[in-house]
């Protein structure tokens, strides 16, 4: 665990070599103006003070000499504390900045396979308190580094004073270096745990938030209170541990060097009487080990902080290591005005190691052309829709765009060709102009406006206090489910796609608006195939093929009227409310 | 929630202290006999430098030459006292550890709480990151205080108070002078204190701002993904971790500075000490032994002012996050449960009335008008209406999600804002229209509408609403893990879960917002009728786009721009000509007849 730790710690200075040097020449200067200070002091207390109350007569500018050594060791003192501590802050700092920034660069181009299976409040703690648990003991480092070089020039020069004298010192330190070794071998499970259960509570606490609506509609506030407090707990109950093993190592830490200075009185009396040192000698041993008791901890500040630097960095690393990444390639498709051709031939799909929920998908979307995807809730289009725009690969099978297989192609190119509308709308933390533009290449505020047209979405915009600019909060509370779902409708056309995949994209959205912005998609100059999934028969009679899923197989593909024609389960689908209503008018 | 916030502007550090005590009474109990630990395990430290002179000024350089016995009584003596001190840090930090850690726990708790009963729009008024980081990070910064530093200032206070009476027993006019020279750094870390509590407020603001950032980045993945734009992301979240990171050097470097002017204190009282010391001894009114003894005591100050300093600048940071937890525990909600002052909604069915409602959302225009109707128990309603009409605002107010700005809302005549909530949230339940599943299996899912029920009950239920084959469908049946939000099923199947979970609360009035608005017309159809025949008797309100609801309800009531311009049976408003109702129910019947 030690060794890990230090590696930790090799990794940092390793990534931020300048802040640390700055750091540790500080504590060294530090160090040595402790001691001439108390050199200064007994100095002018002997050439100074004494003569001057022998001769009941002070020299002015004796004096004003002695103000101005105390006040220039002063100055040079802070300037040591502004090397050490801005030193080792700033070191800190920057490096949580930058593995934050690397935690989020792998959230970014990790999978969504992999984000499924992460809790959000997870990886926000690994993104906050983990990088930040890995870190701490930076803080000291510069200081401890240091004191270790003090702690060699001080033992040599016991050794220069008096070989047994200095044996107390060998013996000291290495007792002191043995104790944090078996310290942090029963510390880490504990930190490890601590910082568990930081994560666990910030996870629950995040999901419960985020559910808060669905609490107070139900009146579960009192339990999720319980819920939650069963996980603080169990913080509770691991930071504690960490605090009485801390409280059983750090006084122990402390008393230690005092116990050398003790076991230097008791030696020193008995080399005294045999002469071999003398008094000036043992007391200056003594003053040695009591100035060095404080900085030595320091010391034990790195040491004690490093298993949970050590757990903090490993969920960090956990991080940044996972694999499972999408490859791309580095073909381009053509950006022309002509819509793309997709095709999927013989894609299975499966969710992690779960049963297979695309069995032998096989069918095309013709360039130009409007394919219907019609299947009942949990047939498997929401996974077909992400696998066309390649937000996950297929199991088996291949899937093509103008005959590229998707995995050839680079994520620009794609992200241009393909835009998928999910079927649930994300809207960012942003102005609806941010929101809809994305900050895209050639997607500026003409555009934003003839796609907010398009998408119907213009009018209420307009309304809005400040148009564009206004801001629509963290997953846009500010709008009705409406209005959410055509502004990302609005995104995706102002990125003027070839190949444009409609998840289900109007369902909050009023018969009369969906007609108009089918109408406007239909009748656009350029326009891209279309892939809808949809259950109103207008949309469908739109299409110029219907695709018809079941349980993740395709069991019928023709026109809206061949299925009506020849498949029960679709006319079933299709038909129901125009059932229902029959019905309730024969009842 | 930072613009609602109702705490004093610019509060001083102790006031937020107190108030910080005052919520967290646990951390009182035993407080003194923490103290009285901490001041032994202090004593140990001093106890050795007292050895030392004592073991050399009487038994190394004692008369008769070096007494070996009397080093070996002081440092056995000495050994012992340090023993008692090594224990007494043991258990003070034991008892600070248990003390404060169990305090903080129960801070987090009773925040958690208090933010779920805070007022739906308070809670949307700030970032979910930035509310976890109230219960996780911001309270590790006051247990980080609590431990460390809180003890030693404390401590630091007295060593304080005993070394300057220590001083004025050697001579008052240096302590005068000591003093003196310390005016001017007391003065600057005053002063800085109040910049202090303004840097370290931005660094936990900053902290929240990017959690929101990373939560953002995390949520959305897959649309960042779909859309190529990882690069503007990774810009806004290093925007957000290269702003807290500045916010971080801007606080340090500001302690830093206040931490230096004591420094500085230390240098000029030191020079002053001696040039005035030696000046005095001149006159004849100090010796040369005073003088240094004095030189000894300047430094006894000297350590524990700094130490103060520090630690009262970490305390900044605390109290920066000890603010805005306690910030969010003084938000009262504003849509609050009358508790036991309240009245239970009378039993049977509930009717609804409306009384000259209208509501704006903070800020923004009127988005319902003078909404005035009455639904009567036991019918089935149905409400239209264009996008953004304010059908879920209308849902909201019925729920007493919010209160109205103006008017009022009855249930069964009594007016909402004096029913219990134990009592209205059992009776009323509204699906929400981003139906939400938390991370844990299908049961646990439904459970948590009523966590009495078996996997028998819960079978029962997915029978009686026609979807038990759905479920046999499933691998693990009720143990389906549902994934985070629900994402590990189809939309479809999330919404027909947040059903199921709000029928077995069984409600006298039942809410759907768009509750089936991604099921397949099919099993809609299916479960439409299923949920008529179990909510026969019950008042139901039901939004949807698909008009096929609103044929099968008992009265629509079309909503348009926030008013309420047509109620009645679908037959009667489909008759009137040019109405909203007939426009969207022509373009309905094109929508799903065509062909
Ligand atoms: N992340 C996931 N992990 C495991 N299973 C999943 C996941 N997402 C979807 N499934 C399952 O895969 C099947 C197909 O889901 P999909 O979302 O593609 O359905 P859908 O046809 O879009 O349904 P809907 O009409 O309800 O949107 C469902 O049975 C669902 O439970
Ligand atoms: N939290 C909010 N803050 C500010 N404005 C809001 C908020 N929620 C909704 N609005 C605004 O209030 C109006 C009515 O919204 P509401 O959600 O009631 O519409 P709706 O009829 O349910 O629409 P939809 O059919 O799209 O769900 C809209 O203009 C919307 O932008
Ligand atoms: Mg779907
Ligand atoms: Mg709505």
């Amino acid at each position: 665990m030690l060794g890990r730790g230090l590696r930790v710690l090799g990794q940092a200075i390793r990534d931020e070599p300048r802040l640390f040097t700055v750091g540790v020449v500080g504590s060294s200067l530090f160090g040595l103006l402790i001691i001439a200070n108390s050199y200064v002091v007994g100095g002018v207390v002997g050439h100074v003070v004494v003569p001057a109350f022998a001769s009941r007569r002070a020299e002015t500018g004796t004096l004003a000499l002695v103000a101005v050594l105390f006040l220039g060791i002063s100055v040079l003192r802070v300037a040591s504390i502004f090397g050490r501590r801005l030193g080792a802050g700033f070191m800190q700092f920057r490096l949580q900045a930058r593995y934050r920034r690397a935690v989020t660069r792998r959230y970014l181009s990790l999978p969504p396979s992999w984000h499924q299976t992460h809790a959000t409040g997870t990886l926000l703690s690994n993104a906050n308190s983990d990088v930040e648990a890995a870190f701490v003991p930076i803080a000291p480092l510069p200081f401890a580094v240091g004191t270790i070089v003090m702690v060699f020039a001080a033992v040599l020069a016991l050794f220069l004073t008096d070989w047994v004298l200095a044996l107390v010192g060998v013996a000291l330190f290495p007792a002191l270096f043995g104790l944090n070794v078996i310290y942090s071998r029963y510390m880490s499970p504990r930190q490890i745990r601590a910082q568990q259960m930081r994560a666990k509570v910030s996870a629950v606490a995040h999901e419960s938030f985020d559910g808060a609506l669905v609490v107070k509609t139900m009146g579960r506030e009192e339990d999720e209170s319980r819920r939650f407090a069963v996980f603080v707990t169990e913080l509770r109950d691991a930071l504690i541990s960490v605090g009485r093993l801390r409280g059983l190592f750090d006084p122990v830490m402390d008393s230690l060097p005092s116990v050398g200075t003790l076991a230097v009185l008791l030696l020193g009396a008995w080399r005294l009487q045999t002469g071999a040192i003398s008094v000036a000698e043992l007391v200056t041993v003594s003053f040695l080990f009591t100035v060095l008791a404080f900085p030595v901890r320091a010391i034990g500040w790195v040491v004690a902080e490093l298993p949970r630097s050590v757990a903090g960095w490993d969920r960090v690393q956990a991080v940044i290591s996972s694999t499972g990444d999408l490859h791309y390639g580095t073909k381009n498709l053509e950006k022309s005005g002509e819509s793309a051709t997709l095709a999927f031939e013989h894609v299975d799909f499966a969710y992690g190691d779960g049963p297979l929920v695309l069995n032998d998908v096989t069918f095309t979307v013709p360039a130009g052309k409007t394919v219907a995807l019609v299947g009942p809730t949990g047939s498997g289009k929401s996974t077909i829709a992400s696998l066309a725009i390649r937000l996950v690969d297929p199991a088996d099978g291949k899937i093509t765009i103008d005959g590229e297989e998707l995995p050839s192609l680079t994520e620009a190119s794609l992200a241009r060709t393909a835009a998928l509308v999910p079927q649930i709308p994300f809207v960012f933390d942003d102005t609806v102009r941010g929101n809809v533009t994305l900050e895209r290449d050639g997607v500026g505020e003409e555009e934003a406006w003839r796609a907010l047209r398009l998408a119907q979405a213009d009018r209420f915009i307009e309304k809005l206090p400040e148009g564009l600019d206004t801001a629509v909060g963290e997953r846009g509370t500010s709008l009705s489910g409406g209005q959410r779902q055509r502004i990302t409708l609005a995104r995706a056309l102002a990125g003027r796609p070839r190949l444009l995949v409609l998840d289900d994209a109007t369902s909050a959205v009023d018969p009369r608006v969906e007609a108009a912005i089918l109408g406007s998609l239909r009748g656009r100059e350029a326009g891209a195939s279309i892939l809808v999934v949809a259950y109103r028969r207008a949309t469908i009679a739109l299409a110029d093929e219907v695709i018809y899923l079941e349980q993740g197989k395709v069991v019928a593909t023709g026109t809206h009227a061949d299925l009506l024609a020849g498949n029960q389960g679709y006319v079933d689908l299709v038909t129901a409310y125009e059932k229902a209503e029959q019905e309730r008018v024969e009842a | 929630m930072t613009t609602a916030t109702p705490a004093p502007v610019g509060e001083g550090t102790f006031a937020t202290v107190k108030r910080g005590l005052a919520l967290s009474p646990e951390l009182r109990p035993g407080l003194g006999g923490t103290i009285a630990l901490a001041i032994v395990q202090m004593l140990g430290k001093v106890a050795v430098p007292i050895a030392v002179q004592q073991g050399i000024d009487h038994g190394i350089r004692a008369a008769g030459g070096p007494d070996l016995g009397f080093v070996g009584q002081v440092v056995a003596l000495t050994l012992v006292v340090l023993a008692i001190s090594t224990a007494a840090g043991y258990l003070m930090t034991r008892r600070l550890f248990t003390v404060s850690e169990t305090a903080l726990g129960a801070l987090r708790s009773r925040t958690f709480r208090h933010i779920h009963d805070l007022s739906m729009l308070h809670q949307q008024s700030e970032r979910r990151g930035s509310m976890v980081s109230r219960v996780t990070s911001d309270v590790d910064q006051i247990s980080q205080f609590l431990q460390f530093g809180g003890v030693q200032l404390l401590l630091s206070s007295g060593q304080l108070l005993v070394s300057t009476l220590v001083m004025l027993f050697y001579s008052w006019q240096l302590t005068i002078v000591v003093l003196l020279a310390f005016g001017p750094a007391v003065a600057v870390i005053r002063l800085f204190q109040k910049r202090l509590a303004a840097v370290y407020k931005a660094v936990r603001e900053r902290t929240g701002v990017m959690l929101g950032a990373v939560a953002e980045s995390v949520v959305g993945a897959m649309v960042i993904r779909a859309y190529g734009v990882a690069g503007r992301t990774e810009k806004r979240l290093d925007t957000s971790i290269e702003s807290l990171r500045v916010a971080q050097q801007r606080a340090l470097r500001t302690s830093v500075t206040s931490f230096s002017s004591g420094e500085l204190g230390a240098g000029l009282a030191l020079a002053a000490v001696v040039v005035i010391g030696t000046l005095l001894g001149v006159g004849g009114h100090l010796t040369v032994g005073e003088l240094t003894a004095f030189l000894f005591l300047v430094t006894l100050f000297i350590q524990p002012v700094q130490i103060a300093t520090d630690m009262l600048n970490e305390a900044q940071n605390a109290v920066a996050g000890w603010r805005r937890v306690l910030d969010v525990l003084d938000l009262l909600p504003d849509v609050a449960d009358p508790e036991d002052e309240g009245v239970a909604l009378p039993p049977g069915p509930l009717s609804v009335r409306f009384r000259d409602v209208s509501f704006r959302y903070p800020g923004g225009p009127i988005v319902l008008a003078d909404v005035d109707l009455t639904l009567d128990a036991r019918k089935k309603y149905a409400v239209v209406g264009e996008t953004g009409s304010g059908k879920t605002t209308f849902a909201k107010l019925l729920t007493r999600l919010m209160d109205p700005v103006a008017g009022e809302v009855l249930l069964s005549g009594t007016p909402l804002p004096s029913v219990r909530f134990s009592s209205l949230r059992s009776r009323v339940v509204m699906v929400p229209q981003d139906g939400f599943l938390f991370d844990a299996t299908i049961a646990e899912n439904i459970r948590f509408a009523e966590p009495s029920l078996t996997d028998e009950q819960l079978a029962i239920a997915f029978e009686e609403l026609g979807l038990s084959d759905w479920l046999a469908g499933l691998a693990a049946g009720l143990e389906t893990p549902v994934g985070e939000r629900g994402e590990a099923l189809s939309v479809g199947e999330r919404q027909l879960v947040a059903l199921v979970r709000a029928y077995v609360a069984d409600p006298d009035l039942l809410v759907l917002d768009e509750a089936t608005s991604a099921v397949d017309p099919a099993t809609e159809v299916r479960l439409q009728r299923a949920l008529d025949l179990v909510t026969r008797g019950r008042t139901t309100v039901a939004i949807a786009h698909r008009l096929s609801t609103a044929q099968a309800a008992d009265e629509v009531i079309v909503v348009d721009a926030g008013r309420v311009v047509q109620r009645g049976p679908h037959a009667t408003l489909v008759a009137e000509e040019d109405s909203i109702y007939a426009k969207l129910y022509a373009s309905w019947l094109e929508q799903t007849r065509s062909h």
